[in-house]
């Protein structure tokens, strides 16, 4: 198989003006991985700066609540910066070091990339430019608040559907221009070979962790581990801890939006082979677009098609090649959460466990949700909540319909109104 | 005749040969008509036709914003195909497709290179697909007599370039600088040795593209490129000052 495929996926469909540059960034990190020495420096990071290991918390409430397998959370809201990003984020941290380059650009859909790299950046003294659609600052002005205050200077990118994969294209722009100062610390295990590979080699720290940490608590492997997946770095970092283990069932789960029939949805794979569009096409095909092969969701031109989720960072019109490639072998089972149900799932996460986890992670708990009665009481499933749900207050209440919250934003919005900012 | 032996005997008769650039559909396919009319009329010897992709990672804002209005203006590659075989049979020059390679892959590359030969097309510029990636793109393209044109940058070493000229077909286009399309390009002694490299690295002629805009660029690109390559410099021209400005800027650019 050619370098950077996953079975039928993956690849690295660059413009020749990048082919040095991923030659180099592929040279490095070659390196990087046959040094041991990286790693344990990774490591030791993790451990000085992020709160890992991440604990493994038993749901209890949960668990009786539903009355089957034991509920366990691997808690990536814990690291810092609220979520599994930053695993990423310092790694890639280390290697630009590494690499002697100085500015680091990214681009963030929910925001929690944007942050967890603007910190990377301020920690290492790094220039810092995130590429960020427009529609998703204006969802997610709190993270943009403090991409800023880290340093950062966000960039909200007017073009195409004003999303992640905008701001993807955005960014890949900057860096044919500033290859040679720059490194593009891409957030999720997608885009050009080594890309995938990179970032679910950092990832794999969560599914290491978690494996030995199930084992420890619960005495066995889970029956299941749950994951939501946008592009799928906490989900490939967490089934990585398992992906030998052909007992324990890997489930992906998608954004569902407005229902996999309703074309207002970002699932790929949890929507084949169900449901087609109006062209009598399913939602996704495979195809390559930036660069890189994996199932896309586009019309039957090759045009990529809008998406929806109501979690920012699920919203995304590909999916990782490693787990397109597990998905076609069945390793991975793919599902999808809807929007409400991932506002349900979230109310009851909060209400019986006191934690709140990211709208994103929320789509996990759905599906863990629906199955985990249905599992014997012995058994034991693992949810990777991958960052924490503080960045979606707005979001959240809106979607509640707070009154209380509304009346606040609107008495701050007359103060600010009254107000000249000086 | 071959498109390398038919841009040679071109260049027999003129200093330097130009290529010029638009987006089928935007902003709409009349528009495109009355351009490449008057674009023929002034002399120009080559015609890129780009066939609008919705993740155009290589173009600047200008470009993207074209390909996505003509997409948003409900263009489909169908059309572009039809109109390209309009336009084959009107003009007597080549006409080359561009395009970025999800649009080849998803109607199917050996489909979509049958019919691209059947519409006239004389070859295609795919800026996303290396060669290491475009084994099938590659046959399909030996087997339709269509010349897959290959790309070199400023920051491609010489093995690579040789890599990629073994590769390449009809010319070599040479993207002038680092960075995206539409912005300025500076010819200096930099430049001078990166076309130098590119002359070493191939026998094939050699277009430069990225940046070039007006009748200075192309005056400093006489005697050292066999094309020069007029891309964004169109569409804004079209945008702010229609098509019948087309033949007054072309005819004044050499």
């Amino acid at each position: 198989m050619k370098p950077g495929y996953y079975g039928n996926w993956g690849g690295a469909f660059v413009p020749e003006i990048l082919h040095e540059t991923f030659r180099q960034l592929n040279a490095f990190f070659t390196e990087a991985q046959a040094d041991p020495a990286f790693w344990r420096q990774y490591v030791d990071l993790m451990g000085s700066y992020s709160c890992r290991p991440t604990p493994l918390t038993l749901a209890e409430n949960l668990t009786r609540r539903f009355g089957g397998a034991s509920i366990y959370i691997k808690r990536e809201d814990l690291n810092h910066t609220g979520a599994h990003k930053a695993n990423n984020v310092m790694g890639q941290g280390l290697l630009v070091q590494r690499m002697g380059k100085r500015r680091v650009i990214a681009e963030t859909g929910a925001g929690q990339h944007g942050v967890a790299t603007a910190t990377m950046a301020a920690k290492f003294g790094f220039e810092c430019t995130i590429y960020m659609g427009e529609e998703d600052v204006q969802r997610q002005r709190p993270n943009v608040f403090w991409m800023e205050k880290l340093g950062a200077t966000v960039v909200p990118v007017t073009s195409g559907s004003r999303t992640l994969k905008d701001a993807i294209n955005e960014a890949f722009r900057d860096w044919v221009a500033n290859m040679d100062s720059t490194h593009y610390v891409m957030g999720t295990v997608c885009g050009p070979h080594p890309f995938p590979a990179m970032v679910a080699w950092f990832q794999k720290i969560i599914g290491e962790e978690a494996k030995e940490q199930i084992l420890a608590a619960h005495g066995r492997l889970p029956a299941r581990v749950y994951a939501c997946v946008g592009g799928g770095s906490n989900a490939m970092g967490i089934f990585q801890g398992f992906l030998a283990d052909e007992e324990v069932e890997l489930v992906g789960v998608e954004a569902g939006g407005e229902g996999l029939t309703s074309g207002r949805h970002a699932s790929r794979l949890a929507a084949i082979p169900t449901t087609a569009d109006t062209d009598g096409i399913p939602d996704a095909t495979p195809g390559v677009a930036q660069g890189y092969k994996t199932m896309f969701l586009q019309d039957d031109d090759g045009q990529m098609k809008d998406t929806h989720s109501v979690a920012a960072g699920l919203d995304y019109i590909g999916v990782s090649p490693m787990l397109a490639d597990l998905w076609e072998r069945g390793r991975v089972r793919m599902t999808a959460a809807t929007d409400t149900e991932v506002m349900e799932a979230l109310q009851l996460a909060m209400a019986s466990e006191g934690i709140i986890p990211a709208l994103e992670s929320a789509h996990a708990f759905v599906q863990a949700f629906k199955e985990a009665g249905e599992l014997s009481p012995e058994s034991a499933i693992i949810i990777n909540q991958s960052g924490r749900g503080d960045k979606d207050i707005f979001t959240i209440a809106h979607a509640f319909k707070d009154p209380s919250w509304r009346e606040f934003i609107r008495a701050k919005g007359e103060e600010y109104g009254k107000e000249p900012v000086s | 005749m071959s498109l390398t032996q038919q841009i040679r005997q071109a260049k027999a008769d003129r200093e330097i040969l130009l290529m010029t650039h638009l987006v089928l559909g935007y902003p709409s396919f009349a528009v495109n008509r009355e351009v490449i009319a008057r674009m023929v009329a002034a002399g120009v010897e080559i015609i890129e036709l780009q066939i609008p992709f919705s993740e155009p990672v290589a173009d600047g804002p200008v470009i993207l914003r074209a390909n996505q209005e003509a997409i948003d203006r409900g263009v489909r590659v169908r059309q572009c195909l039809e109109f390209a075989a309009e336009m084959t049979a009107e003009h007597q020059i080549p006409f080359l497709f561009m395009t970025y390679y999800n649009i080849l892959f998803k109607y199917g590359v050996e489909d979509f290179l049958a019919q691209a030969r059947k519409v006239g097309v004389r070859g295609l510029i795919i800026p996303d697909l290396p060669p290491e990636e475009g084994e099938e793109y590659l046959a399909a393209c030996r087997k339709h007599e269509l010349a897959p044109i290959q790309i070199f940058a400023p920051t491609s070493s010489d093995e690579r370039m040789a890599k990629l000229a073994g590769h390449g077909d009809g010319f070599i286009y040479c993207v002038a600088r680092r960075g995206v399309t539409g912005a300025q390009t500076s010819f200096d002694r930099e430049f001078d040795d990166y076309i130098a490299r590119c002359r070493r690295a191939t026998d094939l002629p050699l277009a430069v593209g990225f940046g070039i805009s007006n009748r200075a660029d192309v005056e400093m690109l006489k005697g050292k490129a066999e094309i020069a390559v007029i891309g964004s410099a169109t569409i804004r021209l079209v945008e702010e000052h229609g098509p019948a400005a087309v033949t007054e800027f072309m005819e004044g650019l050499r």
